[in-house]
């Protein structure tokens, strides 16, 4: 069932060869070729910006009021790219080695070299399109070090990178719209794949003002719709950040892929009480600052200010001291837990750790008052020009925290705590972004190709981009080219009848169920599930409670879930019911896959599975595929596994220390 | 940071859909933390609206970090409420005493219909933006992005007015319901950049004229968008947009 369609040769030359040999398909076929595209974040929006560009009719589809609002948006700290303008080192290679070592060896070598090579190009074609990256004073692009790497390869525009690439690619995407190559739809959900003769050909969306269902016909589609964190209820993802156009690719025949690779993100805001929606990262760039530590003493509950030096423990710098503060993100986040559950967790939960800027304030300003040649200068006029410069780098973060937490962390200690902010896995896909399933692509988030177990920082929006910008663009090409003698299907077809039937069908199910449990209820009791039983730290017992949990939960949800309102109508509810019913699902397939991978590696530490000092081991002998679930029905999955050939690379114990 | 609990009494403006001419709806709500947020607080009332069998409260929202510019309320007769350089979704509750009356509305300007209750559609903004509001450069164009050195100043100012996210705020907040900010801050990101330079003239003014079309009213330099807008967005865009339009109109080659 899996043929990851790798190209055969050297590493090096495998995507030059690709593209060299690829098919083509000549400007006046394109224009006759239809491409659906759901989702308009980077990946998304880069895709339909670029596949507009080449002459294809491209139609896009999002949920939100517009697709700058995708929630690529909300990413902060930068993006990857092998430049090497600090001449410290970096290359393509070094670029590709540390995505495969920080994915812990799960991911595929052909996918992340090609990954490596594009970076560079995706910065050129930024700037082009006008984003305003952070530059020096010569007007030389800046760049800036991320956890998990040794060289400054992280270009960015202050905390708000994913915000300004996106506004970019929303541009170009605007611009195709304005010239009729991609017509948008927003605010329409996609509820099902349309399969005519074995292929994807189009898809069911619901009008989110209006309720009604509309049939769309497409020669592929193109699945770019962000990951399933919020199956955790409390994620950093956007409060509508859904499985659903996933799942139902999944449910056509998709196969899909290490479910239980999550991320767990290390510098967030923590949980301060029961109302709570959602969670605010802090960009893991404050780590390059930022010293991470709790007091030496369990329970101590004096303020942050009052515990002296040597009563503190920077216990990344202690366990680590290679790589310190800046570990990758599982590290981090499993040491804070680690130290927490153990009892030195701080504020008034006991759920956090200090991220604490005191000793960078100062530095910073010592060097400042160097700048000036000032002598004599008291140390509160230190601490002032340290202030200023830690605003210039991180001042729209902190701003942030405060607002949040009501706490000015220029003067306190920040408090943070782990959480779900990424998923590594998703659809299946081949080298060419191809799902399973002929004609249907996914890419960005929404697929598992590059990350292995574990993302690095700065990677994920330079996945996204390098996806819609410089992979798709050829490979959808190597299939439409055979598609130019297919005529576009009408939507009266029996195919698409039948799909608005299930979809239809399925909203009257939910909206005659009229039990008395609200939608928000049973995705709070789902998260908890999920959180306390498949998130940083997992064993077999409670995976097998878990699984049984999430199916009782489904059974109540379906006879039990309250939806007010109607279907002919703007309904948020019922939007939000349909997402929660696919995470229900998604949710037991994740214990399933959790369950299957009895090792520890990159997110996903199992218990049984550790080294005498406790920290993760890897069981390549065992362990060393990609798990992609056919699904079969009801609570039933088939496991197909993909082997992982290293050839360049080495797989190692990742060692940080 | 001391947390209480407070009872607040709620204003909201409920329509059914655009059609529909809307009333305001009193709401009693108890039970409120300080450490809430403004749309938290809306999740609570929305949860116990449901289980009453009542019809919830529709809003826009999505990042609930200040970013995706969806969320949009007129709060007390301010878009997004109170505090300064801030969105509803970053407002918490701790602005609010207990007893206090908060009055809720959607953005109210004639090219942001209402859709439901607090919903509007904003999507004159990306037409404004399908007018001009890009730079003209196709994937695979580009050349080395250290080959065109660009000022940091500039680089810097063209970002701070990048920074808008779209959220309308500016238009709610103008008696006008002038969109010259938003329109500003585009044209200001584009044309303080060397890549903007081509389609400087034709940008502005092609954008210009899709505003006016949208049904936008004119800027009097009031500056309540300014004073309103979550990202700061500088009044003196609006200098810049008028100085580019003149310059364009003056010396447009057509």
């Amino acid at each position: 069932m899996l043929d990851a369609k790798i190209p055969a040769g050297p590493l090096d030359d495998k995507w030059t060869d690709y593209k060299g040999h690829c098919k083509l398909v000549n400007p006046a076929n394109k224009r006759k070729l239809e491409i659906i595209i759901v989702g308009t974040g980077l990946a998304g929006a880069s895709a339909a910006a670029s596949l507009g560009e080449l002459g294809y009719k491209v139609k896009a589809f999002c949920f939100q009021d517009s697709p700058r609002r995708a929630h690529s948006i909300a990413a902060q700290g930068g993006i990857n790219a092998a430049k090497n303008y600090q001449n410290d080192g970096d290359s393509v290679f070094r670029l590709f080695y540390d995505t495969i070592k920080g994915g812990d060896y799960r991911a595929r070598e052909s996918n992340v070299h090609r990954l490596a090579e594009v970076s560079a190009n995706i910065i050129d074609q930024c700037v082009a399109q006008g984003v305003p990256f952070a530059r020096e004073y010569g007007g030389m692009l800046s760049n800036r070090s991320f956890g998990g790497t040794q060289v400054q390869r992280t270009f960015y525009a202050a905390g708000q990178t994913g915000q300004q690439l996106l506004i970019g690619a929303y541009q170009a995407l605007e611009r195709q719209v304005a010239l009729g190559n991609v017509k948008m739809y927003t605010r329409h959900e996609m509820l099902e794949v349309v399969m005519i003769d074995g292929k994807a050909r189009g898809i069911i969306a619901r009008n989110l003002v209006n309720g009604e269902l509309e049939k769309h016909f497409g020669h592929a589609v193109l699945l770019c719709t962000g990951g399933y964190g919020n199956v955790f209820y409390l994620s950093t993802n956007a409060m509508g950040s859904n499985v659903t156009a996933a799942w139902k690719a999944h449910k056509q025949g998709a196969a899909f892929a290490n479910p239980c690779f999550t991320q767990i993100h290390p510098t967030c805001i923590p949980v301060s009480g029961d109302h709570q929606s959602k969670l605010t990262l802090m960009s893991e760039s404050l780590r390059n600052d930022g010293r991470i530590w709790v007091p030496k003493k369990q329970g101590d509950n004096r303020k942050a200010t009052d515990i002296p030096e040597e009563e503190r423990d920077y216990y990344l710098e202690r366990r680590y001291p290679a790589f310190g503060n800046l570990v990758p993100r599982d590290v981090a986040s499993r040491a804070a837990k680690e130290r927490c559950d153990a009892g030195y967790g701080v504020g008034t939960s006991k759920q956090a750790v200090y991220l604490d800027f005191a000793a960078a304030i100062e530095r910073y300003g010592k060097t400042e008052v160097g700048k000036l040649g000032k002598d004599n200068v008291s140390q509160d006029e230190v601490i002032e020009l340290g202030k200023e410069v830690v605003k210039e780098k991180y001042g729209n973060l902190f701003d942030m925290y405060e607002k949040i937490t009501g706490e000015n962390p220029y003067e306190v200690a920040m408090r943070i705590y782990p959480a779900v902010h990424y998923t590594m896995g998703g659809l299946w896909v081949d080298y060419e972004l191809q799902t399973t399933v002929p004609g249907l692509y996914c890419l960005g988030e929404a697929n598992f190709s590059d990350h292995g177990a574990n993302r690095l920082g700065a990677s994920a929006l330079m996945q996204g981009l390098a996806d819609g910008y410089f992979v798709i663009p050829y490979t959808i090409g190597n299939y439409l080219a055979d598609e130019i003698y297919s005529k576009a299907i009408s939507t009266d077809h029996p195919g698409f009848a039948q799909a608005e039937k299930e979809v239809s069908d399925r909203i009257n199910k939910l909206m005659s169920i009229k039990g008395k449990q609200t939608v928000e209820s049973f995705h709070k009791r789902l998260g908890k599930i999920m959180w306390d039983k498949c998130g940083m730290a997992r064993n077999a017992e409670g995976l097998t409670q878990a699984i049984a949990e999430i199916q009782a939960l489904k059974k109540e949800f379906w006879s039990d879930v309250k939806i007010p309102g109607s279907i002919n109508e703007m309904n948020p509810e019922l939007d939000k019911a349909g997402r929660v019913a696919d995470f229900i699902e998604l949710g037991e397939l994740m214990c399933k896959d959790a369950l299957d991978r009895n090792e520890s590696c990159g997110g996903h530490f199992r218990e049984e599975s550790q080294t005498p000092e406790g920290e993760a081991m890897r069981d390549d002998a065992n362990y060393m595929y990609v798990s992609a679930w056919e699904f079969k029905g009801e609570s039933n999955w088939e496991l197909h596994k993909e082997p992982l050939i290293y050839d360049v690379v080495k797989p190692s114990q990742r060692n940080y220390k | 940071m001391e947390h209480y609990n407070m009872s607040l009494n709620l204003k909201v403006w409920r329509q059914n859909n655009s059609r529909d001419k809307g009333y305001f709806e009193d709401y009693k709500v108890d039970g409120i933390s300080s450490e809430m947020s403004f749309l938290e607080m809306f999740d609570v009332l929305n949860e116990r609206l449901i289980t009453e069998g009542k019809e919830p409260i529709a809003f826009d929202h999505d990042c609930r970090e200040g970013i995706c510019g969806m969320c949009s309320m007129y709060i007390n007769g301010k878009p997004h409420g109170p505090w300064k350089s801030n969105t509803v979704c970053q407002l918490h509750m701790r602005a609010y005493k207990d007893g206090d009356t908060i009055v809720v509305e959607p953005w109210r300007a004639n090219a942001f219909p209402v859709i439901k209750d607090l919903m509007v559609d904003r999507s004159a903004f990306d037409r404004i933006v399908q007018a001009g509001g890009y730079i003209s450069v196709n994937t695979g164009n580009a050349v080395d992005g250290n080959s065109m050195p660009i000022e940091k100043d500039k680089a810097d100012a063209s970002f701070a007015a990048a920074m808008c996210i779209g959220c309308g705020a500016c238009v709610a907040a103008c008696k006008n319901s002038s969109a010259m900010l938003f329109l500003s801050a585009k044209v200001a990101h584009l044309a303080l950049l060397p890549q903007g330079e081509p389609e400087r003239k034709k940008r502005v003014v092609s954008m210009v004229a899709q505003m006016d079309k949208e049904g936008f009213g004119a800027c009097t330099n009031t500056g309540a968008c300014e004073a309103t807008c979550p990202k700061d967005i500088s009044l003196s865009n609006i200098a810049r947009l008028n100085q580019e339009y003149l310059i364009a109109s003056l010396t447009a080659d057509k």
